[in-house]
């Protein structure tokens, strides 16, 4: 089964992150990327551009509407994503436990509706 | 006698249920550890789980009770099938089970014993908690939505729902019938116990559909003790559910209910406190401690009454406080206070009781907490404010039995 494990952080602490954070952080997305692809279960992963860079679109009686800033404004944003093929959700558990981000952030794994 | 038949009538009839509850979660395990969607296992398998156990006390359970239940649920499927020629995915599903059910010979040793699977699947941390107990207590024991909806205090509507909503997250999510790894065993494991435990409380207290739930919660235990001789935790659950059970006779005498400390100990059922203390023996020599053989060891040492003629609190107490340094709970700090009060006095046990109560506004409506303040401030002599904690402790029970003791003990303090 496919799911989607989605990095949620605190974007203020990572703007205040030092130099040697933010290397180590690499560091570890380095490594974790890495262990993913030899054992074969990474479909695809993107690091994303902070929230305030977001827009909403959203299409109501024909007119478009076009807004800044990301759909929920919440304590934890969106950071970025893997999509992992594994055998059943507590595969899915254990990647989403190794992600550097959970050490800080939140993880949510939400399982690929498959067509 | 009519009154000795009517005993063994229910008896075959309990029987029966038993028999009929085993193989029927056999069956779900087995079909759902193939296709992760347990409810449509359970539809499959719903209308001749429903006719065995009305079938059942009447002829005597079948040699093969789980050929029995499959080809009833075969021949239902076929109807089925019949019926709903459109091609959906319900219909894709059950058809894929009918399948599967085709395949397997009932008693054939590929049925394989898929129960405790199952319970893991259902006690899944990815599940919320307080659904472990019902979601296992419907799944591999059969109980419908309007009785474990009862027990557990909630609306049908709502349980059905919930219990719904869960094995959607079960099939959808993809969380496995399997059981768990080694490293991750420990606290998968816990969260099952907890979830029998869960399911045994609810049968201790109510007089309908208690002994029932109790029973079974015991026999899922011995289930799960039998598979993991080595887990200390699950002999001591079973040790702590037997001590309990043990003593169901005498709780009631008449209807009314009977504290532990006024209980005839000859009405203690002596077969059951020997297995539970075999148990709790075995558990012992594993050497991992954990809060069921704690508990277990409290109430084996009340246990020990029976032989000895009175309870030995130092024990208790010392038990007590080891238990709350492990478990953050208010009945576990309550029955600690109490402990306190036998050992050092009636004053010290409240003041124990001062020392929870700051800073816990849930024990506001928390009955047993003011039932043991009630009963500690009467010994003490402060009859008034006994009087008004017992007061506080009846409007918050819901067993009718318990209540009229508490009312018959509040009479007793010469306040009014």
């Amino acid at each position: 089964m496919q799911y989607l494990l989605m990095i949620y952080g605190n974007e203020a602490d990572s703007k205040t992150a030092s130099k040697e954070d933010n290397e180590r952080m690499y560091a570890a997305y380095g490594a974790y990327t890495q262990a993913m692809k030899a054992a074969g279960v990474m479909v695809g992963a993107d690091r994303l551009q902070p929230s305030a860079t977001a827009s909403t679109v959203r299409v109501r009686k024909d007119k478009t509407e076009v807004l800044d800033g990301p759909y929920a404004e919440t304590k934890e944003q969106l950071a970025g994503y893997y999509l992992v093929e594994v055998p059943d959700l507590d595969a899915a558990l254990v990647w989403a436990a190794r992600c550097p981000g959970a050490q800080h952030g939140t993880i949510e794994v939400r399982p690929v509706w498959s067509m | 006698m009519p009154g000795l038949n009517n005993q063994d009538g229910d008896d075959s009839r309990a029987t029966a249920a038993v028999v009929a509850r085993q193989s029927y979660g056999r069956l779900v395990a087995f079909l759902s550890a193939r296709t992760r969607d347990v409810a449509a296992a359970e539809d499959a398998l719903s209308e001749a789980f429903a006719a065995a156990l009305t079938v059942w006390p009447e002829t005597g359970i079948p040699l093969k009770p789980e050929a029995w239940l499959l080809t009833v649920a075969k021949r239902k499927q076929i109807d089925q099938n019949r019926r709903q020629a459109s091609d959906d995915g319900a219909h894709l599903q059950l058809g894929m089970i009918a399948e599967i059910m085709a395949q397997a010979r009932p008693n054939d040793p590929a049925i394989s014993d898929e129960r405790l699977a199952l319970m893991f699947a259902c006690a899944h941390p990815a599940i919320d908690q307080r659904l472990h107990a019902p979601l296992i207590l419907q799944t591999v024991l059969g109980f419908d939505a309007a009785t474990i909806a009862s027990a557990f205090l909630v609306s049908p509507a709502t349980m059905a729902q919930r219990l719904v909503r869960a094995k959607a997250k079960i099939k959808l999510a993809g969380i496995s019938l399997r059981l768990p790894d080694r490293d991750e065993l420990p606290l998968r494991l816990d969260g099952v116990l907890q979830a029998i435990y869960a399911a045994y409380a609810r049968g201790w207290s109510d007089p309908g559909g208690g002994p029932e739930l109790a029973t079974e919660a015991i026999w899922l235990c011995s289930l799960v003790a039998d598979f993991f001789p080595k887990s200390a935790e699950a002999l001591g659950l079973l040790a702590l559910m037997l001590h309990g059970e043990a003593r169901r006779p005498a709780r009631r005498s008449g209807g009314v209910y009977v504290p532990l400390s006024e209980q005839d100990t000859g009405a203690w059922q002596s077969d059951m406190i020997e297995q539970a203390e075999e148990h709790l023996w075995r558990a012992g020599r594993l050497g991992t401690i954990g809060r069921f053989q704690i508990e277990a060891a409290i109430q084996s040492v009340h246990a020990a009454r029976r032989n000895t003629g009175r309870t030995d609190w130092a024990a208790i107490l010392q038990f007590y406080d080891v238990l709350a340094t492990m478990v953050a709970s208010p009945v576990v700090a309550v029955n600690r206070a109490v402990a306190i009060g036998e050992v050092h006095g009636s004053s010290h046990g409240l003041a124990a009781l001062d020392q929870i109560a700051r800073g816990n506004k849930s024990l506001a409506d928390y009955q047993p907490y003011w039932a043991a303040r009630a009963e500690l401030l009467a010994r003490d002599g402060r009859d008034a404010e006994a009087a008004d904690a017992f007061d506080r402790a009846i409007g918050l029970e819901c067993d009718p039995a318990l209540r009229s003791y508490l009312r018959a003990r509040r009479t007793r303090c010469p306040c009014d």
